[in-house]
């Protein structure tokens, strides 16, 4: 008997037109639990490394979490796995709402998606019955009325959709899979899906699952909506909070580069407050967490939509607008499904080339004169790749490349082509160096969160931090009390920090916990409900797996290499792995590649921040050094001696 | 409902309510996941909101968040067909009704399709609320209970007898005879 997980992967040929159910082997849960662990082992099978993301020869992976199904409170988040056409690595993007629940249900803890239609589609899953049906109405619909029509014309209200916009269909490289209140936005995975002539997923389901020690989990989970209720260190504090002053007056304005001091003043709180609520219709929760992190927008004139977190501010800001603009555009871009990280950037930094004189009448013709009348008109011409908007849709890093002509000068805020958060920084922080350098989801939200972003001041303070920090081990403890302000923490302490950080993410992205209930949000109050102590005995009632915290930490290693390991395949190496230009003023280059050194050495990389065959098959990913010393990745042990793991050069 | 007998002939019953705030529903259909576990047997071996006696009517873009627990069984679709504006927002007669009726699959067992009926949870140890709302911490669900005062005792019926009627109802009496003896025969 299989528990928590189906079971059961479905797969797709889209190319071919055909669907098989297909039963999973559970020693891959013991391996890699399950989410983007167990579809990066797909994909490091299925795709050779120089498939291009945009053929037929991609997958599209949906994983549900491992705990997707069973009572624990906000397990809930939906892995989207593939190979991204803006960076041409993997990309790991998630989603919360109800989908992955619901698939579920539907007696799948996967679909795996290859091929290409020749005709726009969608899929229907309604249990045992699936179907690859005629999209080409739907051709052009916004996400949000796309899920809409297939309620309606499948008659089932509680159908759950995923569904691309314009910006999917026409394979723009910011283009998102949108579902409920929540949106799969990171890297294009949505042009991967339009590139697939995939519309939407439609996914019901009304099966039970097994749980290994039901009655157990549900008491542990019974008390757990009360405490993530009452937790205000958890969930999205920018959905209540209305003092934006933290991020209008710290964060770059334009393309990442105008910090606007004074900016926020009770006056304009007052002003945007006020805009808020004759917008905002209602605070809403993702399935069975008691957190409202999302709320409904209805703005005059545009299709209601969820907005959440930094959403909020990032077209504003970009376009030096007020709130106003950012509801009103918000409207369209749900509509076409464009990620609202990415996409203000590129409008911002089109504005600025034009403004420059890199762009001009010629490739903008009566381009406005006017902040949110610009980024309207580069909108329309990027979600449809029309124009400039060809080439603005390969997102900064490609088009500054494309365009030439001094163009490459304004993309100074990515990182292996990945649009970063518009800070720049005084004094660089190292443990954000090293995860800016090598996070592979290449998104600072989605790789930090466990430990504090700075020290604590007073010395009590830390203390009392410090002696409630559940969440943490005990290194990290001593770490923090001796942490200073204006100090740096000792190169031991930055590469662990770096790794326990992204380490709780690979956790959650495998179980399919939220974030903000986990491993975003230990770094705020040090007590996120789910941690590495309490999520083995979790994972353990519900799997009836023998986990404590060491194992999980291995697993959760194991799938961090193996991602690696897919990128270390398509060609990621040392030289790409640095972070945005300017993000810091004060750097020192000598300190940073001790630091990178240290973390290669720790994690068990080479030099070049490849694994090393003792650390792959020390997790048992004999497969992969086997292929990375067939493709002379890797040297041949036999013949040439390799440092190993920890052993100092 | 339960019926308490007291003294001097009078007969009180303590009538419990499951209060919904509808503003105050955020959607996450926790409701959905307790009932479903409470209600499994053994006890919380399944979780499937399929199976729920509460279900979130939601149209997330139209604002419509609508728990409704699931009420009596009926065989006919009813006639209603309106539809109401309340505080600019629509809702349909099936908003708000609880039956388990052919209109809609709601609160049928999926397997069986025999129908749900919230039973507040009555279990012993009586628990202190019925456990939708012991997990709806938005406080769209609220629990509350008092004692009234009855004419004449009213006979509970259990599990069994509501089973059996459904039955009855939908295969009539000569299928259900048939399979009972055919049933025993095997028994036997």
């Amino acid at each position: 008997m299989r528990y928590a997980e189906t079971g059961y992967n479905l797969e797709v040929d889209l190319t071919r037109g055909t669907v098989k159910r297909v039963q999973s082997d559970p020693r891959l849960t013991e391996l890699h639990l399950g989410g983007q662990g167990t579809a990066a082992k797909i994909l490091w099978e299925r795709v050779p490394p120089e498939t291009d993301p945009l053929t037929p020869e991609n997958f599209l992976i949906f994983s549900a979490g491992l705990l997707h199904g069973t009572p624990v409170p906000g397990a809930n988040r939906t892995s989207v796995s593939t190979f991204s056409p803006l960076t041409n690595l993997y990309v790991n993007s998630l989603m919360g709402g109800w989908f992955g629940p619901e698939l579920k249900h539907a007696g799948y803890d996967k679909i795996v998606i290859g091929g290409e239609s020749p005709g726009l589609v969608y899929l229907y899953i309604h249990n045992d019955k699936v179907e690859i049906r005629d999209a080409s109405h739907l051709a052009g619909k916004g996400c949000q009325e796309t899920a809409t029509l297939l309620r309606e014309e499948l008659k089932d209200p509680r159908i759950q959709v995923a569904a691309i916009g314009l910006a999917g269909e026409n394979r723009v490289f910011q283009a998102t899979i949108e579902h409920a209140n929540s949106s799969a936005s990171r890297h294009g995975v949505g042009a991967v899906m339009g590139a697939k002539r995939l519309k939407a997923i439609a996914v019901r389901g009304t099966k039970d699952l097994n749980i290994a020690s039901p009655a157990k989990l549900w008491e542990l989970c019974r008390n757990k909506y009360q405490e993530i209720h009452d937790n205000k260190n958890c969930g999205d504090p920018m959905a209540h909070d209305h003092n934006e002053s933290f991020h209008v007056d710290n964060f770059a304005w334009g393309n990442a580069r105008t910090r606007r001091k004074g900016y926020w003043s009770k006056e304009r709180e007052e002003r945007w407050v006020a805009q808020w609520k004759e917008v905002r219709t209602r605070d809403s929760g993702c399935y069975n967490c008691p957190k409202d992190c999302h709320y409904t927008i209805s703005y005059p004139g545009r299709h209601p939509y969820f907005l959440k977190c930094f959403n909020k501010l990032t077209y504003c800001m970009a376009a030096f607008e007020e709130i106003d603009f950012n509801y009103d555009i918000l409207g369209l871009t749900s509509a076409y499904g464009l990620d609202g990280f990415s996409t203000p950037q590129v409008l911002a930094f089109a504005v600025e080339l034009y403004e420059a004189g890199i762009l001009t009448d010629k490739e903008l013709p009566d381009f406005p004169a006017d902040g949110a009348g610009r980024f309207f008109y580069l909108l329309e011409k990027v979600v449809r790749r029309e124009g400039i908007g060809d080439v603005l849709a390969n997102g900064v890093s490609r088009a500054a490349a494309e365009i030439g002509n001094g163009a490459e000068a304004f993309d100074h805020n990515t990182t292996k082509k990945v649009e970063q958060v518009p800070l720049k920084l005084g004094v660089i922080n190292y443990p954000f160096f090293l995860m800016y350098c090598t996070g592979e989801k290449m998104n600072i939200t989605q790789i930090e969160g466990s430990f504090p972003q700075a020290p604590i001041a007073d010395r009590e303070k830390r203390q009392k931090f410090v002696e409630s920090w559940n969440a943490a081990p005990e290194r990290f403890k001593k770490w923090f009390l001796e942490w200073e302000p204006k100090e740096h923490m000792p190169i031991e302490a930055a590469v662990n920090v770096c790794d326990w950080n992204e380490s709780m993410h690979y956790v959650d992205d495998a179980i399919g916990t939220c974030a903000w209930l986990s491993s975003f949000r230990g770094q705020f109050g040090g007590s996120p409900p789910y941690h590495l102590f309490n999520l083995p005995e979790i994972i353990s009632l519900a799997t009836g797996m023998e986990l404590d915290s060491d194992r999980l930490m291995e697993i959760s290693r194991r799938n961090r290499q193996l991602v690696r390991a897919l990128n270390i395949r398509r060609g990621l190496r040392r030289a790409e792995e640095k972070p945005p230009e300017d993000h810091w003023k004060i750097r020192d280059h000598e300190m940073e590649q001790k630091h990178l050194d240290a973390y290669y050495e720790f994690k068990g990389w080479t030099r070049d921040g490849i694994p090393t065959k003792e650390t792959l098959d020390g997790l048992g990913l004999g497969y992969v050094s086997d292929d990375f010393v067939n493709r002379g990745i890797l040297p041949d042990c036999d013949s040439v001696p390799v440092r190993k793991a920890g052993e100092s050069r | 409902m339960e019926v308490v007998a007291v003294s001097n002939q009078l007969k009180k019953r303590t009538v419990k309510e499951i209060r919904v705030n509808l503003d105050k529903c955020i959607g996450c259909r926790a409701c959905e996941v307790a009932c479903s576990g409470f209600h499994a047997k053994p006890k919380y071996s399944s979780i499937n909101p399929e199976r729920s006696r509460v279900r979130v009517v939601m149209d997330l873009l139209s604002d419509v968040y609508v728990p409704i627990r699931a009420g009596d069984y009926t065989q006919a679709e009813c006639s209603g067909r309106n539809t109401y504006t309340i505080n600019g927002k629509e809702y349909t007669q099936c908003s708000f009704c609880s039956v388990s009726c052919p209109a809609r699959d709601l609160f049928r067992e999926p397997d069986s399709g025999l129908p749900l009926k919230c039973d507040m949870c009555e279990d012993d140890p009586t628990l202190a609320e019925p456990m939708c709302v012991q997990v709806c911490r938005c406080g769209a669900l609220t629990y509350a209970s008092w004692e009234e005062d009855v004419a004449e005792e009213s006979v509970r019926r259990g599990e069994m007898e509501i089973g059996l009627e459904c039955l009855v109802t939908r295969f009539g009496k000569d299928k259900v005879a048939d399979a009972f003896d055919q049933l025993m025969g095997e028994k036997r």
